[in-house]
């Protein structure tokens, strides 16, 4: 039976609290009426609220709580209702929980999940909306993880919370509707494997997240043009699948790398970084990428229109890597809804 | 009180009522296309604050603003404007409902990070203090902020420098679904806690207006005295849903038995009804007023509707000083 992305975390949590007692979860409105978006809807009434409980405003001290926790034995995973709310536990992210291996001469690790979600549209605004993977990607002893699939989101989640290690799993505010088989049960996903999306010779086009939704749209346009991507789906930032995405290079010889985060420092980069510097041989044009804007994004609708990348822009990359035109104006007219809501489900204000 | 500001205080509120009132109605059209915090019900302590606070003071508030920015002074056209995304708002639609700010009147701007703007209030009071300059800076926060680490560490060093610090917190009893008791221990009340610091703290109905602004202008004289920032907190409810246009009660997070009891308190027509007692006000006097709000908010609605959006290249401007980066 096909379920949402927010109930296959939510899938994934009641696996995990289940099979294991140290699990705990909690994060600022994890036992509300609203679950966070649905994901962890009810879970303190089936779990007991010593597991499942809601925190204060505390997003610092609360990360720390955790790393203490896992110390001590415990799972935990932790929620922000915005990735952007978490950037008030950096330090305990990048001093404490990704260095405690590590400077501690491997003793012991911190097996912390911390859950962050990236919003957009509908007026997020420049607080509300960053999608800062390549910031704990940059950062040696943290996990990134970024599933873009309600099969994927379960399986990397009961991966990331049974890891041994801190994971940041990324999740995006418009992923959470859309619906996929999701098998049931403890079906844990190894972290750092990519998925292919689809498979063809003319490009490889690199995607984690939303960006993938976009460039599945891109990609099957192509295919009715004659053209035939690779298309991956990266699922983990870190560890990063290299294997897979130079395997596909070496088969098509172009490389587009996509980002949900700004370009300059972003993960697009890095990945073209990697490809050129090992295999220039195998490239046969110049890697390209396509990311977010060295801007943060604003809030007027007005001024989104042109922010994010879009199917359309995908398939116009491809075309130019490729010297040949493509016709993107029946993509763009099948969109039937506004540019700044993931679907018709959306009305705001969330 | 002076009748004056008796009167001043009822339009205020009456005016932020409105105001929001006909944001929520309208919000379902869709045009109004970002989050917004409502605070109906709450109205007291920012049209108190208003009145006690001077032009040249500043402030600053998080993302539950829309009253503190009115009752400084913002301007209301711009403040819907900027709801609406159009280049007429107070931000040049850059920011939205959560990012307000207007600084010919003192509002130097509120963020949508819970705690994110306490210290920078602190900051803006440190040249007050330094220059001497009578001006106090005022904190606008809700109950969630002291529990974050920068409002303690902010306090602690408004105390050390002794600064014209306000720290106004609106305690309505939630953050977002989360009442008090999940966030702090039973029996904790916040100006006793935040006392610690060795600051003055004040504890009020922050549903009496003219008792808010009684605390508050003894409160503003102290500090613009150079006595050192003080901390109030006034109890009061917030009537619709934490985010957006809709009432919430069919979630169960709160009781409707304390939703009627606090609606029973509504500030608005308690003033009212207590102006017209004393004979400060007639029942005349407040339809005019309505009637000069309406005007001026529909004026805002229509200045929003008929104002243009930002051309497409505003997006790539205002993220440094110079075109360089
Ligand atoms: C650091 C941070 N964590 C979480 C949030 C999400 N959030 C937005 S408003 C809010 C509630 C704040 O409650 P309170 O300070 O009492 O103000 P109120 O909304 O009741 O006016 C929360 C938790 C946030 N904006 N920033």
């Amino acid at each position: 039976m096909a379920t949402t992305f927010a109930a296959a975390i939510r899938d994934g949590l009641a696996t995990a609290l289940a099979v294991d007692d140290d699990v705990i979860c909690f994060g600022l409105g994890t036992d509300d009426p609203k679950g966070v978006f649905g994901t962890t809807l009810d879970l303190h009434k089936q779990f007991g609220s010593d597991r499942v409980f809601d925190m204060p405003t505390s997003e610092a001290a609360m990360t720390g709580f955790a790393i203490g926790a896992a110390l001590n034995g415990m799972r935990p995973v932790m929620t922000h209702q915005r990735l952007d709310f978490a950037l008030l536990s950096l330090d305990q992210l990048v001093n404490n929980a990704a260095k405690w291996r590590f400077m501690f001469g491997g003793k012991r690790g911190v097996p912390i999940t911390i859950r962050m979600i990236i919003g957009r549209g509908w007026g997020q605004g420049p607080t509300h909306s960053q999608s800062l993977q390549s910031w704990f990607a940059h950062i040696p002893g943290l996990k990134v993880v970024m599933p873009t699939t309600a099969e994927d989101a379960k399986g990397l989640l009961l991966g990331a919370i049974f890891d041994d290690d801190p994971v940041i799993f990324l999740e995006h505010r418009w992923l959470h509707n859309m619906k996929g088989e999701v098998p049931a049960g403890d079906v844990r996903s190894p972290l750092g494997k990519a998925r292919i999306v689809r498979q063809g010779d003319a490009v490889t086009i690199v995607a984690m997240s939303y960006m993938t939704v976009e460039a599945l749209h891109a990609v099957d346009h192509l295919a009715t043009q004659g053209i035939a991507c690779d298309l991956i789906d990266l699922r983990s930032i870190r560890p990063l699948d290299w294997p897979a995405v130079i395997a596909s290079v070496q088969k098509t010889g172009r490389l587009l790398a996509l980002d949900s985060g700004h370009l300059t420092g972003g993960v697009a980069g890095e990945i073209v970084a990697r490809v050129a510097t090992d295999h220039f041989a195998s490239l046969k044009s110049a890697p390209q990428r396509l990311a977010a804007p060295d801007v943060p994004e604003a809030t007027s609708p007005a001024l989104t229109k042109n922010y994010h990348v879009r199917a359309e822009h995908i398939a116009e990359a491809v075309g130019r890597m490729l010297g040949r035109e493509v016709e993107i104006a029946s993509l763009v007219a099948q969109r039937t809804f506004p540019h700044d809501v993931p679907g018709t489900w959306f009305s705001g204000p969330f | 009180m002076n009748p004056e500001t008796s009167r001043r205080l009822l339009f205020d509120m009456l005016r932020i009522r409105s105001v929001e009132e006909t944001i929520a109605a309208r919000y379902g059209e869709q045009k109004m296309r970002c989050p917004t915090h409502l605070s109906v019900g709450q109205e007291a302590v920012s049209a108190a604050a208003g009145a006690v606070l001077r032009p040249t003071d500043l402030a600053v508030s998080g993302h539950r603003a829309h009253a503190h920015y009115l009752a400084k002074g913002g301007s209301l056209k711009a403040m819907i404007a900027e709801i609406y995304g159009k280049v007429t708002g107070c931000a040049r639609g850059k920011g939205g409902s959560m990012h307000l700010v207007d600084e010919s009147v003192g509002f130097m701007g509120s963020t949508a990070i819970v705690g994110g703007t306490v210290p920078v209030g602190v900051g803006l009071s440190y040249p007050m203090k330094l220059n001497q300059t009578g001006q106090i800076s005022c904190v606008f926060l809700g109950d969630a902020v002291p529990e974050t680490g920068v409002f303690f560490e902010s306090v602690n060093f408004a105390v050390v420098k002794q600064l014209p610090v306000l720290f106004l917190c609106e305690n309505n009893g939630y953050s977002v679904y989360s009442p008090l008791s999940v966030r702090q221990p039973p029996g904790r009340k916040l100006y006793e806690l935040v006392a610690g610091f060795g600051l003055k703290t004040h504890h009020g109905d922050g549903n009496d207006a003219r008792a808010v602004y009684a605390a508050l202008s003894e409160g503003v004289a102290a500090i613009r005295a150079g006595e050192g920032p003080r901390f109030y907190e006034f109890e009061t409810y917030r009537w619709r849903e934490h985010c957006g246009p809709m009432y919430d009660n069919d979630l169960g997070y709160r009781t409707m038995a304390e939703f009627e009891a606090w609606k029973l308190r509504d500030p608005v027509p308690a003033l009212q009804r207590a102006l017209i007692t004393e004979a400060i006000v007639t029942a005349a006097d407040v339809a005019d007023m309505q009637a000069e709000i309406d005007a001026e908010i529909e004026e805002a609605f229509a200045f929003a509707e008929s104002s243009p959006f930002p051309p497409p290249e505003d997006a790539f401007t205002d993220v440094y000083a110079s075109a360089a980066g």
